[in-house]
């Protein structure tokens, strides 16, 4: 990359829409969408089914074209590009898929080699060896003689992502790459995409349902409803303090909001150091205030620490309390929300 | 054996045979060659499809719905001057390979046409993400996916070859079932029939057991 692109986001959609059909039955996948990667980030996009997101990552690599706005890679315009700079551009942005779509009729080392060998200009033993050492890198270096049919689902998808990477990409695009694979599995998958971002500095963007999976290794996250991103943050950011109700929806936060409760209804949301401090008893000590817990969560965000408590505080200084958790570090949300 | 089958002049029975292979391997290979790409290009201008174009598709679709309604028996007569002119005759197995053909190569268009559309789109998907151009697409993902199909329909469309041969022995094409219109029906050898049947019906188990063999030795799923 040029010095002149160093501030350039690698993959930038400018006001992007997809409508498929036309009048009366014309129905928009995707809305006035406008979103920009850096370059070397896990960029992830959640909503649920319908809410337009393979629609989303198809047109970055412009499976899909889009009805209004540019997609720009690299500063580059891909709807001005001609077929054949679109080719080359593709093959510079590998895609996984969620049913993986290897090609039954070739051996794991035949697909693995399939994109080299539509590049042209390679020798054989060169292809060959370089899909042998994809196949090692994602620990299926035994397998190259079989067929996908002769695989589990997990290894089909790393066949999948050593194919992605045969032409050396700089994006990589996980459509719903761990959607058919079994929790651990799919563990498994995703700590080997946030090892390749390390080693190789490979950008990618991922589309999803699970917010396990943006949990896991995405740094930044867009929530997509009904074709329109209606969030978009860093992932530690979006996770304790969602704003929008299909936000909360996709977190299966929303257990709080059920029943009338007595008291002060707060949420209070903190991270990092203040996750291990004893705050709470303490507060409520000094300020005498009752606490009644009704719900919480503290986990790790790509191995940071955070914590979410949603309680009601009757009696005593509630508002003095508040203010504490404040300079303490906590965020306090009043209300259901 | 000659008390059995006393009108049987087994000479006879050979070239017949043999007239009967001929005209069904010259048929099957043009038919192959002519219906393949009839069968891709039927597949490929349909709506949705990579080189989508409707009216190709349409006129395409319009002319191999004509010749697949023409009965065969009447396809062999309206075929006469087209395969003189062709061929230089009518007669014999030259004479028959033309409206064998035809016959078969728009039948054998459209099963090729469901053999691709039974491939895995997601296979052309992925194809299209890596940047194949079209022509990449078809051959090198979209032809060698749908192999075991296009297996299927080969021998389909042999078994289909091999009745038709026998009717084209009626406009005087030779071959086994010219013997057994010849003799056997119009003579009373039931002996002769039943001797070019039974050829009939091996050379139909051959058939089909290949073809079987083969579709299952490419199916890969």
């Amino acid at each position: 990359m040029g010095p002149a692109l160093v501030d350039r986001p690698l993959i930038e959609l400018i006001d992007v829409s997809k409508t498929y059909g036309a009048g009366a039955s014309a129905t928009a996948a995707v809305r006035g969408v406008s979103l920009s990667v850096q370059s070397g980030e896990i960029f992830g996009v959640i909503g649920e089914s319908g809410a337009g997101k393979s629609t989303l990552i198809r047109l970055i690599n412009l499976l899909e074209r889009p009805t209004a706005g540019r997609v720009l890679i690299e500063g580059e315009d891909l709807c001005s590009l001609t077929a054949d700079a679109l080719r080359a551009r593709r093959r510079r942005m590998g895609m996984i898929f969620q049913h993986f779509n290897l090609l039954a009729s070739k051996t794991v080392l035949e697909n693995v080699a399939f994109p080299l060998r539509l590049e042209g200009g390679l020798s054989n033993p060169g292809i060959l060896e370089r899909a042998r050492t994809l196949l090692d890198r994602v620990g299926l270096g035994g397998h190259a003689k079989k067929y996908p049919a002769q695989l589990s689902g997990g290894q089909k998808q790393r066949v999948g992502l050593a194919r992605a990477l045969a032409c050396g990409p700089a994006v990589l695009l996980c459509d719903e790459a761990t959607s058919a694979l079994d929790p651990q599995t799919s563990a498994q998958m995703l700590d080997l995409l946030s090892a390749l971002n390390r080693e190789l500095g490979l950008t990618i963007v991922l589309i999803t349902h699970e917010m396990e999976v943006v949990r896991r290794i995405c740094d930044r996250v867009a929530v997509l409803e009904a074709g329109q991103i209606v969030e978009m943050g860093e992932v530690v950011e979006v996770f304790l303090d969602p704003r929008r109700p299909i936000t909360r929806r996709l977190l299966r936060d929303d257990q709080a909001e059920a029943g009338p409760v007595e008291g002060r209804l707060v949420r209070l949301i903190y991270r990092g150091e203040a996750t291990r401090a004893p705050l709470l008893g303490r507060i409520a000590r000094e300020t005498g205030v009752d606490y009644s817990l009704l719900a919480g969560r503290i986990s790790t965000i790509k191995g940071e620490p955070y914590g979410q408590l949603t309680l009601t505080l009757t009696g005593g200084d509630v508002d003095a309390a508040l203010a504490r958790f404040a300079e303490a570090g906590v965020r306090v949300r009043e209300g259901a929300s | 054996m000659s008390a059995l089958f006393t009108h049987v002049d087994w000479g006879d029975i050979l070239t017949a045979s043999i007239a009967t292979l001929l005209m069904l391997l010259g048929s099957l290979s043009l038919t192959v060659i002519l219906g393949l790409p009839l069968g891709v290009a039927l597949f490929l201008t349909a709506k949705g499809e990579l080189l989508e174009q409707p009216w190709t598709h349409r006129i395409l679709s319009f002319v191999v719905n004509v010749l697949r309604s023409v009965p065969f028996i009447i396809l062999l007569i309206v075929m006469i001057p087209v395969t003189v002119a062709l061929v230089g005759t009518s007669l014999g197995v030259e004479g028959a390979i033309p409206p064998l053909v035809v016959g078969a190569a728009p039948f054998f268009a459209r099963l090729v046409e469901s053999a691709l559309r039974a491939v895995d789109k997601g296979a052309v998907e992925a194809a299209k993400s890596m940047g194949a151009s079209p022509s990449q697409i078809i051959l090198r993902a979209l032809l060698p996916e749908a192999t075991p199909g296009l297996i299927a329909a080969t021998t389909v469309t042999a078994v289909a070859l091999v009745s038709y041969t026998a009717m084209a022995g009626v406009v005087g094409a030779g071959g086994l079932g010219d013997l057994a219109v010849r003799f056997g029906y119009q003579r009373f050898q039931t002996d002769v029939m039943v001797v070019t049947v039974v050829l009939l019906l091996i050379l139909v188990q051959i058939l089909q057991t290949v073809g079987d063999r083969l579709t299952l030795r490419f199916n890969r799923r």
